[in-house]
């Protein structure tokens, strides 16, 4: 009853109710800050040019029209990057869980001698590279450029990061007497670790394998640096062209922004359209996948 | 097997190659474990700081990732004396220091604002909102700047003109560092804020009964429960953030670059891309990317330093 909300209201100390007032402002305010460039994305792809340009696209979508998305779907080259990205993306998360999991259980073994000093082994390279140029040159030497292996095995395959995450879930999860227990029915190691760690640690497998799934969609600087072949460039480096570089109509006419402001008004459609394509996966996962992001960071925090 | 802890022998001296051996033969399955990880790496990482000596070497194409003769210190009086040094450092400084008194406390001040938020539901959904912006994509993040700020067409852009700002943002040098500071804090606000708001729910709270008898309104609860209460997460964050001080975000800052605002946009990393991987001048971008990686290193161990000193927090 609004009469228990007014007596809540009155009970209050002025300052409180004021510091209260401020808090639900600023929230509000934060609010729209982010989400209104999300939203009017989407509603400016669907909108008339015409009067997106012209600022009058606010709030609806007005003068429907699917200009933008009808010149993505007729573009291969976003479906030649959605493609390698995909495979990148799927095939890259599989060899960084795969290497990521097995390290993280054996780092976890507190009886496992050699843990603290390959512990800084791996904590080391967080906060000491070999920088750019030694970097691609290893790539070179390894004739991994232009070959779709430099977006799988690259300085961040196993993400240390990650790795720790990992290490503190299988610490405070996985009780030790769980596995003095399973020594005693003469249990392995190997066995261990995939009869009872793993389905114990879905929680986690998921985090990370997330993490390094957004990564290798949102990675731009594996295609930036070590490819030229057109045919192997993951979706951000098309992303890039039509975005940036305003490479956006794929087949010849009005590309460039020739035309002057009639064309760059449909040019900036497809723009709009293109990052919501481009953003679609991760967009439809994220209310999802929202509360495993939480767990991961909380998970991490708990030791360093 | 011996698989479980084998009793201690070191205390009697013959034994001693034999515990070794012993420790392997127990361990040898969590060695096969992990060593992928390390071979990996070794390979991918720790080769690479071999191949530093580039720096003091000719590079040479013949001889691969170290380079050829040694040229000394050669490379780096070259970059010392180039007339782009001061700027270089000039612009990497402004850029990061900036991005860190801005972006650094806004996380907290998000978290200790969340926290204050009694309505669940409402809650949720500013927190589901604050994080997307974290999973969007660099390139799509600028492209997004790019099309909103455009002073003919894009919907900031126009605002921007209707309160009097003119010309064209995206190619000033004066609107470069606020907008890739502004844009970035945007992007990760609510995802850096989630690690406070963690530490806060682990307050104890009997400290805020405590403080409520004590007759505290809410900003003196927040000045002196809560604040404390999150200062060593609030330092070891800044810790790791000092390490990355002068290395900026490279891919951001090369993407947001043009003509017009090359002058405060160039930063020590695009600089090493468009020496090494453009120009093909390997030994000089890698004296230059050393450059940067050991100041990063200096500035960590400093931090460090001090934290350790005054608050006795570290990360080693």
């Amino acid at each position: 009853m609004p009469s228990i909300t007014m007596n809540r209201i009155r009970n209050k100390k002025p300052t409180d109710l004021l510091f209260d007032v401020t808090v639900v402002a600023i929230c509000i305010l934060m609010f729209f800050i982010v989400a209104y460039p999300i939203y009017f994305i989407i509603i400016a792809s669907i909108s008339d040019p015409t009067y997106v340009s012209t600022g009058r696209v606010l709030f609806l979508p007005k003068g429907f029209s699917l200009f933008g998305y009808e010149q993505i779907f007729a573009d291969s080259r976003v479906w030649i990057g959605y493609r390698n990205t995909l495979f990148y993306a799927l095939f890259g998360t599989f060899i960084n869980l795969l290497l990521t999991l097995p390290a993280a259980y054996v780092l976890s073994r507190h009886e496992f001698k050699a843990r603290r000093f390959l512990m800084f082994f791996f904590i080391f390279t967080m906060f000491f590279n070999g920088g750019l140029i030694p970097t691609y040159m290893l790539m070179r030497d390894l004739s991994l450029l232009d070959t779709p292996w430099v977006f799988i095995f690259n300085p961040l395959t196993v993400n240390v990061f990650n790795l720790i995450i990992t290490r503190t879930f299988f610490e405070n999860n996985i009780p030790h007497e769980m596995f003095e227990a399973a020594t005693m029915d003469g249990c392995s190691h190997f066995k261990f670790f995939s009869t009872i760690v793993l389905p114990l640690s879905k929680a986690v497998t998921a985090v990370i394998g997330l993490y390094y799934l957004v990564w290798h969609w949102n990675d731009f600087f594996t295609g930036l640096i070590y490819i030229r072949d057109y045919n192997l460039q993951p979706l951000q480096i098309v992303l890039r062209d039509i975005l940036l570089s305003n490479q956006v109509f794929a087949e010849g006419a009005g590309s460039g922004g020739t035309g002057g402001g009639y064309a760059q008004r449909y040019a900036d459609q497809v723009k709009y359209g293109v990052i919501i394509v481009s953003s679609l996966p991760v967009l439809i996962l994220y209310p999802f996948i929202q509360k495993y992001f939480e767990k991961g960071v909380l998970i991490g925090s708990v030791k360093g | 097997m011996a698989l479980i802890q084998g009793t201690n022998t070191e205390t009697l001296p013959k034994a001693k190659k034999a515990t070794v051996l012993n420790t392997l033969r127990r361990d040898y399955q969590l060695w096969l474990m992990i060593l992928p990880a390390i071979i990996c790496v070794i390979i991918f990482n720790y080769i690479p700081m071999y191949g530093i000596q580039l720096a003091f070497r000719e590079y040479d194409f013949t001889a691969g990732l170290t380079g050829g003769e040694w040229a000394g210190l050669k490379y780096f009086e070259q970059f010392i004396n180039s007339h782009l040094f001061w700027d270089l450092i000039r612009n990497t400084l402004l850029i990061s220091v900036t991005t860190i008194l801005v972006g650094f406390p806004a996380p907290i001040a998000l978290a200790l604002l969340v926290n204050q938020i009694r309505w669940k539901r409402g809650k949720r959904i500013l927190q589901t909102t604050v994080y997307l912006p974290h999973f969007i994509s660099i390139v799509v993040l600028v492209g997004l700047l790019n099309v909103m700020l455009s002073p003919n067409t894009g919907v900031l852009g126009l605002l921007l003109a209707k309160l009097g700002v003119e010309g064209n943002l995206l190619a000033s040098v004066n609107a470069f560092v606020p907008i890739y500071v502004l844009s970035d804090v945007w992007q990760h606000v609510g995802w850096n804020s989630i690690i406070y708001l963690a530490a806060l729910a682990a307050v104890d709270p009997q400290l805020y009964d405590a403080a409520k008898i004590d007759g505290a309104n809410k900003w003196q609860i927040i000045k002196n429960v809560e604040i404390p209460a999150i200062i060593p997460t609030i330092i070891i964050l800044l810790i790791l953030n000092m390490g990355t001080v002068i290395s900026t975000g490279f891919e951001k800052i090369f993407l947001m670059q043009n003509s017009l605002n090359l002058p405060i946009s160039e930063v020590i990393e695009t600089y090493v891309y468009k020496t090494g991987i453009v120009s093909n001048q390997f030994s000089y971008a890698a004296a230059i990317g050393l450059f940067n990686t050991f100041i990063n290193f200096m500035m960590l161990v400093i931090v460090n330093t001090i934290a350790k000193k005054v608050a006795r927090i570290s990360l080693w």
